[in-house]
Order: structure tokens, then C-alpha cells, then sequence
């Protein structure tokens, strides 16, 4: 299941620079094995201690969030956008 | 010293709010080894020793000219900085009218009114101000934001003011008042067919590319210090004491923070006794991601798809929700949400009873308090409060439909003494009776 995956730049100094990859993963949890396993370094800083994606890091597939699609149990889909975005704030108060 | 010195003598640098990592001063609003927020932390030995020198004791800050930059020791302000604008400062005073509707005391409801803040009418020309002086000193000769409307308003006009070109970055559906006092500073206004979230998420894409001092992205820790103003603000004018609840309106959960972290600098610093403050955050029932984990009990944001009128407080994925979250249960505080109509309503009330006209995010803190004293949360002989963080003219399509439109009448006495016949007949206002005893007019 071909989908591309954006880096964004505060991560590239874990990826040797590299802001896009194309890979095969058919969820989440396989997403993430397979960016800990072509980027060593990225492990440590996209999840916490146990494992899990860090609170302040966003994924959003096809620009949308992907808490809104079923999260770790969204079925990747051809040709999918997965975005890495830090978390930040406006709005009014 | 003139109105417009500041003495900053105070170190800061960024400081990951998780890991604790220093990253020093620079454009930056993430901490690279665990994505988590910075924040700005100070050497307040400088500060305190302002203060055993008089230079920064309560006397010496009242004396200063009354705007926000009477704080300069605990804002992140370049060296050599000097504001252009006279921004904060805004009045707290008592609401004994509104109170007796809320069911607090008389004398111990305030409001603290963000909607006359200088120069656009809303809390975040605090924000933006100390923002700004970090573009500056970065070297930017771009700003930018995404923006819910009022931070749109605040960078566009700080801009102009100051020679910085603005590409401003806001949801197509905003409030027409909100584009309007934008594009009226001559920003570039890039209107985005999607949500505020995804508007913000934009931006932080776009600030990975382009060499622009985005306020509320990698200039985020400097200009979030903006609003601790508001929280030293209220002690000061309560006179060098704390109050014993606040409640703020809550969109990404920064405001709620940054007053907690003002009062604890002043507690720190001897500048007020220590006291305990309850924190109550105020939103939406139709983007309510904060008040729905308070109420649940959670310590973590379940994004929202947001759907209310409130839209200053329409982020469906606060940022600052975490931190909200943990401000309002350690205070022993509470939040809660009101629905589209209480909002109006509380609007309305805001304006009757005590003459201020506030936007909808006024009318979720108005309509709050009223909930969190019905429940008790809030006591009426506590001292409380009210943050109202914009203006009501920002906001009047909200309104539309409320107030018919009068027909006409003649300028002719006659026809007047018969408009006021049909309007006392029909009249729900007790005032205009009383005035037709005293008067014997109408009869």
C-alpha cells in the first residue's frame, strides 16, 4: 500500500535531510515501524518513553487529523498524504 | 523616565517545557528532541534584585505609564527595545449588576475588559506587541499568523505600525468585521476554504519554508508571554492582591496558562502574598474539547470538529489544551461550556447590566460565571474575576435578527406622545414606567 510520508523540517536532522518518503504500511502502528526502522535517530523523538506518538505531534492523512479517521485503526489507503506536524495554537484566548 | 523607557534587565531563553532543553533565543517554537512546546524562562535573580533596588518594587511599576510595558522585567524583550504603542492596561472594575443576575456579591464580581484593549480592541494586542519586538530583533521583515480573526486584527495593524510587511492566513467563514479590520492595515489576507486547524496547520507547514516571523508559530513562546500582562494586570489593580477565582475563555488553552504562571511570578518575586486562585476556563458547548476533558476527568484533548458562533474559540485541537487542562485541576477550579443561544444571551446581559459590548468569546465567560455559580463552583462572596478578551463590534452578525428594526414616525410631538402610547402599552420596561410616575408623561 504505496503512501507518502512528509517530514517536516525539525525532524530532518534525524533523517539525513530527507523531508519525503514513499513506503508501504497499512496502518499507523506499521507506519511507525517502518520510519523507526529506515530512520534510527527519529525513533526516540516522534514517541514517548512508552511507545507511544508523542502528545505534541500531529499526523494528519490527507490533511485530515488522523484521530478523526479511526486513529491507529485507520486502514492506510493508496496513494495517501501522511503529514508529521508539530501541535500549535491560536485563536482567541 | 518617559512614558515609553522599559528597563529590561531580566535574562530569558527558551526552555522545553517537557525535556527542560535551553535552545537559547531563536525563531522557535518546538524542542527538536521530543516535539514538545517552549517556553520562556527567566533568570529572576535579575528581576528580584530590580526589585530590592526599587526599581521594579510595586512603587515603582505604578509609577510607570499605564500600558503593559510597566512589566518589561518579566516580558522577553529584546535589549534596547522600545514599544511604539501604549498596548494593555485595560480597565478591571466591579459589576454589581451583573453580579446580582449571576448570584455573586455585589461587590466581589470584576471584570477585566479586554474589549477596549489598544489598538484593536482585544487581548491580542498584548500577545502581538511582545511578538513583534522579537521580529524585529530576528531580522524579519515578514510577519504572519493564522488566525481565528482577532490575532489577524492585532499583527495586521502592529504591522503596519511598524514597516513590517503581513501575510495573514484565516478561515474563509470568519465574521466580515474581522476581514474587513484586517484588510484595512494592508495586509495580504489569504482567506483558506477549511477550518481554523487546518488553517494553523498550514502555517506551520508554510513557516518550515519561508523565512517569515510567524507570531504564533516559531515566534509562539515570546508572543505567549504577552498574556501573562493580563493576570499581573489584575493583581496590581486589585490592588497588589490575588483574586480568588478567574475565569477565561479558552480557545488553544494559552491565556488560562500564562495568567497562572503572572500570578505565580508575583507570588515568587514578593510582589502579592500567596494565595490560593482557582482557574476556571470558559468555551463553547460546540467546540468544547478542554471543558469536555475537565468534565470527563481526562488529562488529554480529544480533537472536536468545531460548530459554534463563538468562532475566536473555534480550535478543535488546542494546542495548549494539556496545559489548560492541568492549570484548571490543580487550581481545584472546574470548567464548563454554554451553548450558541446562552452565548447571545450572555451577551446581551454583558451589555445591560454593565455597558460593556463584548464578542461572543465574552459571551461564553459571561455565560460560564452564570453556570459555575449556579453550581456552586463559585461562591458570591469570593472575589472573581471575569476575563472578557474582545469587542462586541467584531461580532454583530451574531446579533442579526435579535432587534427589529422601528418604523419611522413623523418629527412631530404629537406623533411621538402616540409611538410612546402603543410603546408603553406594550412596554416590558419597568424604567419607562417609573419615569411616567415621576414625570406624568405618556398618561
Amino acid at each position: 500500500m504505496p503512501i507518502t510520508v512528509q517530514i517536516p523540517t525539525a525532524l530532518r536532522r534525524h533523517t539525513a535531510g530527507v523531508g519525503s518518503i514513499t513506503c508501504a504500511a497499512s496502518n499507523l502502528g506499521e507506519l511507525l515501524s517502518v520510519l523507526d526502522e529506515k530512520f534510527p535517530e527519529l525513533k526516540s523523538h516522534i514517541r514517548d518513553e512508552a511507545g507511544q506518538v508523542r502528545r505534541f505531534l500531529n499526523i494528519y492523512v490527507n490533511e485530515e487529523d488522523i484521530r478523526f479517521l479511526g486513529g491507529p485503526s485507520y486502514a492506510f489507503q493508496e496513494g495517501d498524504e501522511v503529514l508529521l506536524v508539530p501541535s500549535i495554537a491560536g485563536g482567541s484566548a | 523616565m518617559s512614558n515609553h523607557d522599559v528597563h529590561v534587565d531580566a535574562h530569558y531563553e527558551l526552555r522545553c517545557r517537557e525535556c527542560d532543553r535551553a535552545w537559547g533565543n531563536q525563531p522557535r517554537s518546538i524542542c527538536d528532541d521530543c516535539f514538545s512546546p517552549l517556553e520562556v524562562s527567566y533568570d529572576y535573580d535579575g528581576v528580584r534584585a530590580a526589585i530590592a533596588q526599587g526599581r521594579f518594587s510595586r512603587e515603582a511599576i505604578s509609577q510607570r505609564a499605564p500600558d503593559m510595558w510597566r512589566y518589561a522585567e518579566l516580558l522577553p524583550l529584546p535589549r534596547g527595545f522600545q514599544p511604539s504603542l501604549p498596548v494593555g492596561f485595560t480597565p478591571l472594575f466591579q459589576a454589581p449588576r451583573l453580579a446580582e443576575c449571576l448570584g455573586a456579591g455585589a461587590q466581589n464580581l470584576y471584570i477585566k475588559n479586554d474589549a477596549v484593549c489598544l489598538p484593536t480592541l482585544s487581548f491580542k494586542d498584548r500577545v502581538v506587541a511582545v511578538a513583534l519586538s522579537q521580529a524585529r530583533a530576528f531580522g524579519f521583515d515578514t510577519v504572519s499568523c493564522s488566525s481565528t480573526g482577532n490575532l489577524a486584527n492585532a499583527v495586521a495593524a502592529q504591522a503596519a505600525r511598524q514597516g513590517f510587511k503581513a501575510w495573514i492566513f484565516i478561515p474563509a467563514d470568519l465574521e466580515p468585521a474581522k476581514i474587513l479590520g484586517t484588510n484595512v492595515f494592508g495586509a495580504k489576507v489569504v482567506r483558506i476554504a477549511g477550518s481554523y486547524d487546518q488553517v494553523n496547520r498550514l502555517c506551520s507547514q508554510i513557516a518550515d519554508e519561508r523565512n517569515w516571523g510567524f507570531v504564533n508559530v516559531n515566534l509562539r513562546p515570546y508572543y505567549a508571554e504577552g498574556s501573562k500582562t493580563v493576570g499581573f494586570e489584575i493583581a496590581e489593580q486589585l490592588g497588589w492582591r490575588l483574586p480568588d477565582n478567574v475565569v477565561v475563555p479558552m480557545a488553544g488553552g494559552s491565556l488560562i496558562t500564562k495568567i497562572k504562571k503572572a500570578f505565580g511570578e508575583l507570588i515568587q518575586l514578593g510582589l502579592v502574598e500567596d494565595k490560593p486562585v482557582k482557574f476556571f476556563g470558559a468555551q463553547a458547548t460546540g467546540c468544547s474539547p478542554i471543558s469536555t476533558a475537565v468534565k470527563t476527568g481526562s488529562a488529554e484533548i480529544e480533537p472536536q470538529k468545531p460548530a459554534t458562533i463563538a468562532r475566536s474559540l473555534a480550535i478543535g485541537n488546542p494546542a495548549d489544551g494539556h496545559y489548560a487542562i492541568k492549570t484548571i485541576k490543580q487550581s481545584g477550579g472546574w470548567s464548563e461550556d454554554v451553548s450558541d443561544p446562552e452565548v447571545v444571551d450572555s451577551i446581551r446581559l454583558l451589555a445591560e447590566t454593565e455597558g460593556i459590548f463584548t464578542e461572543t468569546a465574552g459571551g461564553v465567560t459571561v455565560g460560564t460565571a452564570g453556570k459555575l455559580y449556579r453550581q456552586d463552583r463559585i461562591l458570591p462572596e469570593e472575589t472573581t474575576v471575569l476575563c472578557i478578551t474582545g469587542n462586541g463590534l467584531k461580532t454583530t452578525d451574531v446579533l442579526a435578527g435579535v432587534y427589529q428594526a422601528e418604523q419611522p414616525i413623523a418629527p412631530k410631538l404629537a406623533e411621538f406622545e402616540k409611538y410612546l402610547q402603543q410603546t408603553l402599552d406594550v412596554s416590558e420596561i419597568a424604567g419607562t414606567v417609573a419615569r411616567e410616575e415621576t414625570t406624568g408623561v405618556g398618561a
